[in-house]
Parts: C-alpha cells; sequence; structure tokens
C-alpha cells in the first residue's frame, strides 16, 4: 500500500512537469492552431541553460531559473517571430514540417554549445525530503515543489485569462481571428504573448524535469515533449484544465504501468491510452466541441 | 462633408478580381445601404473599408484622413466599427466578455459607461449578461453583436447583413433599432440582401453587380426603379 502511494506520488510529480508542459502546446494550438512540435526542445534549452548558469557562470540556482525563463521567452518569440509568423496564411501541413524542422534545429543548436555527453544536472531544489509513516514514504523536495509550481502556474493562468483584459483578449483571438482584429486587438502581438508564456513554462518545465531525472542531453526534451502533446490532446487541446488532468493523468499511468506492468511497455500504454480516449470521446476528456450558431 | 469616402477601390482574392473600381461616399447622419445580390462584393468592400482585406488599388479615407490599407485594430480606434456578417460572436465567452472585448481600444475608465448604455438600449443583455454567448437565441447574438460594436463608440458603424437568418418579427426589431442609432447621431453604413427593409430605412443607396456599382440614388427613388424592382425587390 505505501508502495502504492509512493508511485502515485511520483506519477503526479512527473504528471506536472507533463501537464506544464502540455499547457504550452494547449496555448499555442488554441491561438494559432498549429502544433508546435519545437515546444519539446524548448524545454531542453531550458534546462541546459539553467545548467549553464550554475556550472559555469556560478549563478544560484534560483537565478539560474529566472535566467532560462527569460532566454526561453525571448527565444520562443523569435521561434514565432521567424519560423511561424511568415506561414500565417499557409496550409497546416507546412506549419507542421516547419515546426518538426525547427525541432530538429533547436537539437543541433544544443549539440554544438553543449556537446553530445550527457551532462548531470544538479537539482535546483534545496528542500530536504519529507518522510511519511515512519519514513516509509517519502516524498522528495523536488516533487513538492513541481506539484507546488504546477498548482500556482494552473491557478495564475486560469485568473490571467478568466479575469485581465489580455487574457481575455487572447481567448477572443484564439476564437476568431478577424473579430478580434475588428475590436481593435492586435492579432500579431496576442500570438507573440502566448509563445512568450508557453516558452517561459517550458523553461519551468525543463528545470523541474531536470531536478528530478538529472541527464541531460540534446534530445532530453523530445520524448517530454511528445507525452506532454499526448497529455494535452487526452486532457482537450486548448483547454487549460485539461491539460493539468491530461498532464497529471498521463504521468500517474506511465509511473503504476512502469511498477506493475512491465518497465519496457510503460511508454507504450501511456499512447494506448490515447487511442482509447480519442476513440471514445475525439475532443479529449475535457474539450468543448465547438457548435458554431450562423 | 463626406465621412467615409471610397474611391476607384480594387480587391483582389488571389487572382480573382472581387471589387473592380467601386467608389462611393458616407454622409455624417446618413444611412446609406449597399445592396446587391450574393457575390456582387458588398462584404469583400465593407471588410476592405474596415481593414480587414487590403485593396490592390483605391483609396479610402475617414473624416478627411486617408486610412488605406491601415489594419483593423486600428481603424477601429478611429471611430469606425464594423458588425460583420454572421455576427461572429465569440461564441465560448459571455455576454458581457464580448461587450468589455468591443470596447477593448478604449481606457478601463470609460468601460463602464458603454456598458449601461448598450445595457439600456438591448435589456435583453442586460439580463443575460452572465450567459455564454454561443447559447443565445440568433436575434440575441445580433443584438450583441451589435452591442458590442458599439462598445467602441462608433461615429460611423458598418453593419453586414444584420437581418441574415432571422425571423421577420426580429428583423423589424433590428431595423427599429439601426434607425433608433442613426437618430441618436450615429452614422450607418449597412449592407443587406433584404433590399425592400434596407431600402426603407436608407436615405442613399448603391446597388452593387459582380463587383461594380450599377446604380445610385435616394432610397426612395431606387425603390420605385424598375430595373431595381425587378431584381432585388420581386
Amino acid at each position: 500500500m505505501i508502495q502504492f502511494l509512493s508511485y502515485l506520488v511520483n506519477g503526479i510529480s512527473l504528471g506536472s512537469v507533463y501537464a506544464i508542459i502540455a499547457l504550452g502546446y494547449s496555448m499555442v494550438y488554441g491561438i494559432a492552431k498549429m502544433l508546435n512540435f519545437a515546444h519539446g526542445d524548448v524545454i531542453m534549452i531550458g534546462a541546459f541553460v539553467s545548467f549553464s548558469a550554475t556550472q559555469y557562470w556560478g549563478l544560484s540556482p534560483l537565478v539560474s531559473v529566472l535566467v532560462s525563463v527569460i532566454v526561453c521567452t525571448v527565444l520562443g518569440i523569435t521561434i514565432e517571430r521567424l519560423a511561424y509568423k511568415p506561414l500565417r496564411q499557409a496550409s497546416s501541413l507546412a506549419v507542421l514540417i516547419t515546426a518538426i524542422g525547427m525541432s530538429y534545429l533547436l537539437q543541433n543548436i544544443a549539440l554544438l554549445i553543449w556537446g553530445a555527453n550527457p551532462k548531470s544536472f544538479a537539482s535546483v531544489v534545496s528542500i530536504g525530503t519529507l518522510s511519511l509513516f515512519g519514513g516509509q514514504l517519502r516524498i522528495t523536495g523536488e516533487t513538492l515543489v513541481t506539484v507546488l509550481a504546477n498548482i500556482v502556474i494552473m491557478v495564475a493562468l486560469t485568473l490571467f485569462t478568466g479575469r485581465t483584459k489580455m487574457g481575455k483578449a487572447m481567448r477572443a483571438v484564439s476564437e476568431d481571428k478577424g473579430a478580434a482584429e475588428l475590436m481593435g486587438i492586435n492579432v500579431n502581438a496576442t500570438i507573440s504573448l502566448t509563445f512568450a508564456i508557453g516558452s517561459g513554462l517550458a523553461a519551468i518545465a525543463g528545470v523541474l524535469l531536470c531536478s528530478s531525472y538529472p541527464v541531460l542531453m540534446p534530445t532530453t526534451g523530445a520524448m517530454p515533449g511528445i507525452k506532454a502533446f499526448t497529455a494535452a490532446v487526452f486532457g482537450g487541446i486548448g483547454s487549460i484544465p485539461g491539460a493539468l488532468v491530461g498532464g497529471i493523468l498521463l504521468g500517474v499511468i506511465e509511473i503504476l504501468g512502469k511498477a506493475y506492468v512491465s518497465t519496457e511497455l510503460g511508454d507504450a500504454l501511456v499512447f494506448a491510452v490515447l487511442i482509447v480516449v480519442l476513440l471514445v470521446k475525439p475532443t479529449g476528456l475535457l474539450g468543448k466541441k465547438v457548435n458554431e450558431k450562423v | 462633408m463626406s465621412m467615409l469616402k471610397i474611391e476607384d477601390l480594387h480587391v483582389y482574392y488571389g487572382s480573382i478580381h472581387a471589387i473592380k473600381g467601386v467608389s462611393f461616399e458616407v454622409n455624417e447622419r446618413e444611412i446609406v445601404t449597399l445592396i446587391g445580390a450574393n457575390g456582387a462584393g458588398k462584404s469583400t468592400t465593407l471588410n476592405t473599408v474596415a481593414g480587414l482585406l487590403r485593396p490592390r488599388s483605391g483609396s479610402v479615407s475617414f473624416e478627411g484622413k486617408a486610412i488605406t490599407g491601415m489594419p483593423a485594430n486600428k481603424v477601429v480606434s478611429l471611430g469606425m466599427a464594423l458588425c460583420p456578417e454572421g455576427r461572429r460572436v465569440f461564441q465560448q465567452m459571455s455576454v458581457r466578455e464580448n461587450l468589455e472585448m468591443g470596447g477593448f481600444s478604449r481606457p478601463a475608465s470609460e468601460i463602464a459607461a458603454s456598458l449601461d448604455d448598450v445595457f439600456t438600449r438591448f435589456p435583453r443583455l442586460k439580463e443575460r449578461h452572465k450567459q455564454i454567448a454561443g447559447t443565445l437565441s440568433g436575434g440575441e447574438q445580433q443584438m450583441l453583436a451589435m452591442g458590442r460594436a458599439l462598445m467602441s463608440k462608433p461615429r460611423l458603424l458598418m453593419l453586414d447583413e444584420p437581418s441574415m437568418g432571422l425571423a421577420p418579427l426580429l428583423v423589424e426589431q433590428i431595423f427599429d433599432i439601426i434607425g433608433e442609432l442613426n437618430r441618436s447621431g450615429t452614422t450607418i453604413l449597412l449592407v443587406e440582401q433584404n433590399a425592400q427593409m434596407a431600402l426603407s430605412i436608407a436615405h442613399r443607396a448603391y446597388v452593387l453587380e459582380t463587383g461594380k456599382i450599377v446604380k445610385q440614388g435616394e432610397a426612395q427613388a431606387l425603390m420605385h426603379d424598375d430595373d431595381v424592382r425587378r431584381a432585388y425587390l420581386g
């Protein structure tokens, strides 16, 4: 039983990272109607920047996270401006291929800068392990911070999109760009802002992921990126609570699957669940079916 | 002096020449209507004036200022709003949020007063201010789309097919509101397929056929014009 609880906690922790990454996928999809497959690699860049900041520049872990967020935010805006904005009117296939190309470009830039040897990422979390049930259930500081960060981010984003003028404008743009423009909303600036937020969150996700799973190399972001995309679709792409539910469920299924079914089949199980959900509910768990009334 | 002046406007969709040299003007406090069949270029003209489409050539000026090619999000802050075809309210946002978006270009301090104005004009919207717009009836969505356009305090309001898909009783109600808006000082540029209703409310009208203006004049005169009667009034 304690063993199960321990797996569950690990699953929620991993799932929280997926949820934060999934948010980036979901928000960008919602507003630009594109799948930004380079999103996973922004996570990797974020982790590398934080790694460099602590190892080479001698900055404190907390400051390194801040630097990483700033770098990734600028990177996200730049990627959108250079690679995706010129394709606003192009077919979605062209945009998809560009996103995959951008993913490889980022991986290869990282390879050039940081090399192919895996780096050992030092955790940015300095909180100790929490022991429960007389030391039988141990919850690491990384887990606590990850789950807490996830909660804070979800609440902040929900308030932002629900209460602020810019957040509402973002929802308006994701529904109807033309109508939003007629309201006086600068659609391009709103899309930039979405990429900025998504990429900043990716930096946080990268640092949290590598604090728990400390091996860092240029392909580190690829698999979590794909899984977070799965989580976003699973929960209902375009929806903030969907990203949360999808991410957590996916993390829990992955860890429990690896523990009780088969270590090798853990990932396969994750994608099998996605297939089943899509067969039963194509819009995802919390996805809304949009009925257009004319 | 004319408030809105369009001169020799040419608009293309790719290689399709949709608007072929359209010129017209709207004077202050007028209701001007563009009538014509489906595909004549009425909506294209309005969308170009509002800045959603760029003309290949020609000019648009508003209150003496050239605004040709100015993006839509800048045009609205000049005092000109378009209530688009098919209403295009934000389906997943509440009635109130839709109206707030309409006032996006204005300072936050002025929004409350404008909301009150819109709620006075459309009491139904006040009753339903928390409701999600997608669940409103067609008539209510049209009121919301008009209220949303009014939130920017436009001196010129452009309406694209406000009667589309509405029951006759609602059409009359919408046209009554358009008349009231005009009497309270708003200049109106109206695009309609329902030529009968449009001509009955407008001061002047232009008839558009395959991207060109083929007739223009006083609305009352056009209503009794043989060609217009045969083609658009049945």
